[in-house]
């Protein structure tokens, strides 16, 4: 066991290079500068430029820009942001908990649907249920964030008035951020209403985000599902005279689950590209659109060092999810 | 479609029933019929299906699961599939004993160890905590056992149950299942492709063909006199009764789903089929103390007569 996590942390230091190398070069080969963009359209005159660019050290060999940004990386220092000139770890933690709070709704917003969707799409297979639920899911699988978030935001915001347009919360509220999840914090403050008018916010952002693993884990849940109950030991289970709930819910479900989860776990990184379009169309202040901003701006070191966070966080989850293998499937536990 | 087809069988109390047949030849399918299990999409229709007096066909689901299980369980091939991965022996063991006995968990554990010890497990209480890949093909099977006759069974069938084991094994559970079988009293269903075992274990045996039966009688009359041509053909392909040279061999395969002969199913292979057999399918009839499916009886005084009248033409797969 101690081995296994050990083999799969080693792994992180190539992926690791490979995060460093590919935001740094990649958001460099982008036209312009941060100073030229913070400048904007008033320009910059040549002299000003360089001097901000020696401040910066963007006047070096790119190379040398690379080995002196990893050797702070190394020592723990992922440097400051060129725009607000706060240290990039701070602004990262700031708005981290809003991304997780978007992304654990999502993700439950998933689960609680996706997972007895699937279940009934196989029990009652080639029903009407059935292919509607797969059409669906087909439909939410491919549709494009960005615009499914418009359509929504079109409908039940514009049109109905149902939930807020855009941010965390109504402004009329101002909530001292404790543990940084809105939804907490709002319950724990004085104010009257925050924590439904946070609710609200919540709805529309969650539904778009969620779409995308809703699909993927109902089609999952409904395929292994589907093969469990094809097995040997569902029959007997059926023989054991067991009630067709015990048979689906406890017998076919545990078994049915150990794919599932590997594909909850993929869905971590996919959340949090999702999070980037979900965050810039509902102005969610998240690590989404903090980056989003970033590449605008071109803010080097919090794009380079907020996807070497995100990819940190990414693996973590993978590998967490890998550990948990073992708590729903005993022949893993016993073979390690 | 007809997987099977015209099946009519009783078993008494305490009985033995041997049901033999090639792969494919429906043995298991009848099975899982009586035990309400047919896969999907697959139905039963019947025009009876009875288990000690009560009629299967129309109870409701609920009242079926009362039985199976408890006065009527089952084995399986392959044991190691059988039983669920993802939970303990014990678990797996004692669910039974609390649906059906309505026992509490300490009971049930109570029991399930005097069941594993039955049926020869070593040491089991730590066995109860295991998951069944742990486990080898023989316990596995064992554990099968233990759980089918947690419930005091009135009917015990057995598919092929020793047929996924190693030869060493397979007397072993068969003993078992024996010494259960007289112990209790069960009636016991033993589907097996092996004629050996059918003459070692059964009383009765039915001999199944392409979802039908062929025959079927007392097992001491079937081995000393077969009077389905398959039935013959079956016992003259046994190594055990060959008298040297070449082992005898049926010509041809058992007929698929979809290309079934329109005689006598057998009639393709069969040495002795006639344009009669050929065109029209024989009904299962009584015959010499027990059922046949066959124009020509072997034991029929008249049967020579018979094929002579009908124009006999032989096997079609060997010409």
């Amino acid at each position: 066991m101690i081995r296994f996590i050990l083999t799969r942390l080693s792994l992180l230091i190539p992926t690791f290079i490979g995060i460093t190398l590919v935001a740094f070069f990649l958001i460099r080969l982008v036209p312009g500068d941060p100073i030229e963009t913070m400048a904007g359209e008033r320009g910059i005159d040549a002299a000003r430029h360089e001097q901000l660019k020696k401040e910066f050290g963007l006047d070096q060999p790119l190379l040398v820009q690379y080995g002196i940004y990893i050797g702070r990386v190394l020592q723990g220092d992922l440097g400051k942001s060129i725009v607000t000139r706060e240290s990039v770890l701070t602004e990262f933690q700031n708005l981290f908990p809003a991304t997780v709070e978007l992304g654990v709704c999502a993700i439950l917003f998933a689960l609680v649907l996706g997972i007895p969707a699937g279940i009934l799409a196989a029990v009652r297979r080639n029903s009407i249920f059935d292919h509607g639920v797969m059409g669906l899911s087909l439909t939410g699988y491919s549709m494009p964030i960005f615009w499914w978030g418009l359509i929504l935001i079109l409908l039940f915001s514009v049109q109905l008035g149902w939930t807020p347009v855009s941010g965390r919360i109504d402004v009329l509220y101002y909530i001292e951020p404790v543990t940084g999840f809105l939804l907490i914090d709002s319950l724990m403050s004085e104010e009257e209403g925050a924590f439904l008018s946070a609710l609200e916010h919540l709805i529309l952002p969650t539904i778009v985000l969620g779409t995308v693993p809703l699909a993927v884990i109902a089609r999952m849940t409904r395929s292994a599902m589907l093969e469990v109950l094809g097995e040997d030991y569902i029959r007997t289970a059926k023989a054991k005279g067991l009630s067709r709930f015990r048979v689906i819910a406890l017998h076919a479900l545990r078994n049915a689950m150990i794919p599932v989860v590997t594909v909850i776990g993929l869905q971590v990184g996919v959340l949090f590209t999702g999070a980037i379009l979900t965050e810039t169309i509902f102005s969610w202040p998240g690590i989404g659109k903090w980056l989003i901003e970033a590449i605008f701006r071109r803010d080097y070191p919090v794009l380079q060092g907020g996807l070497l966070l995100v990819g940190a966080i990414v693996m973590s989850v993978n590998l967490l999810v890998d550990l948990t293998y073992g708590l729903i499937n005993p022949r893993i536990r016993h073979t390690r | 479609m007809r997987a099977v087809d015209g099946v009519s069988l009783k078993l008494e109390e305490g009985e033995v029933l041997g049901v033999v047949g090639e792969s494919g030849s429906g043995k298991s399918v009848t099975m899982l019929a009586l035990m309400g299990l047919i896969p999907f999409p697959g139905r039963v229709k019947a025009d009876k299906l009875a288990f000690n007096g009560r009629n299967l066909l129309t109870i409701s689901d609920r009242e079926r699961r009362k039985l199976t299980g408890k006065d009527v369980a089952m084995i399986f091939q392959e044991p190691t599939t059988s039983l669920n991965p993802s939970f303990t022996i014990g678990f797996q063991l004692t669910e039974t004993l609390r649906l059906h006995e309505g026992m509490d968990r300490k009971a049930a554990r109570r029991r399930a160890i005097e069941l594993l010890e039955q049926v020869g497990i070593p040491s089991p209480e730590s066995r109860l905590s295991a998951y069944p890949h742990q486990l080898s093909g023989g316990m596995n099977q064992r554990v099968m056992i233990a759980m089918a006759i947690a419930c005091n069974p009135k009917l015990l069938i057995a598919d092929e149950p020793t047929t996924a084991l190693d030869v060493t094994i397979q007397a072993q559970i068969l003993d078992l299942l024996m010494t259960l079988q007289k112990e209790r009293n069960m009636a016991l269903v033993m589907i097996t492709h092996n004629m050996g075992v059918v003459a070692d274990t059964a009383q009765r045996v039915m001999v199944m063909y392409a979802g039908q039966i062929m025959e079927e009688r007392s097992a001491a009359d079937l081995f000393a006199s077969p009077q389905h041509p398959y039935t013959a053909a079956l016992l003259a392909a046994l190594p055990e009764r060959s008298e040297g040279g070449r082992l005898a061999t049926i010509p041809g395969v058992v007929p698929g789903l979809y290309d079934r002969p329109k005689g006598c199913l057998f009639s393709p292979r069969c040495a002795y089929a006639t344009e009669h057999s050929r065109n029209v399918r024989p009904a299962l009839r009584p015959w010499a103390g027990g059922q046949i499916r066959c124009h020509y009886p072997l034991g029929d005084p008249e049967r020579d007569a018979h094929i002579k009248k009908d124009h006999l033409v032989g096997t079609e797969a060997a010409s």
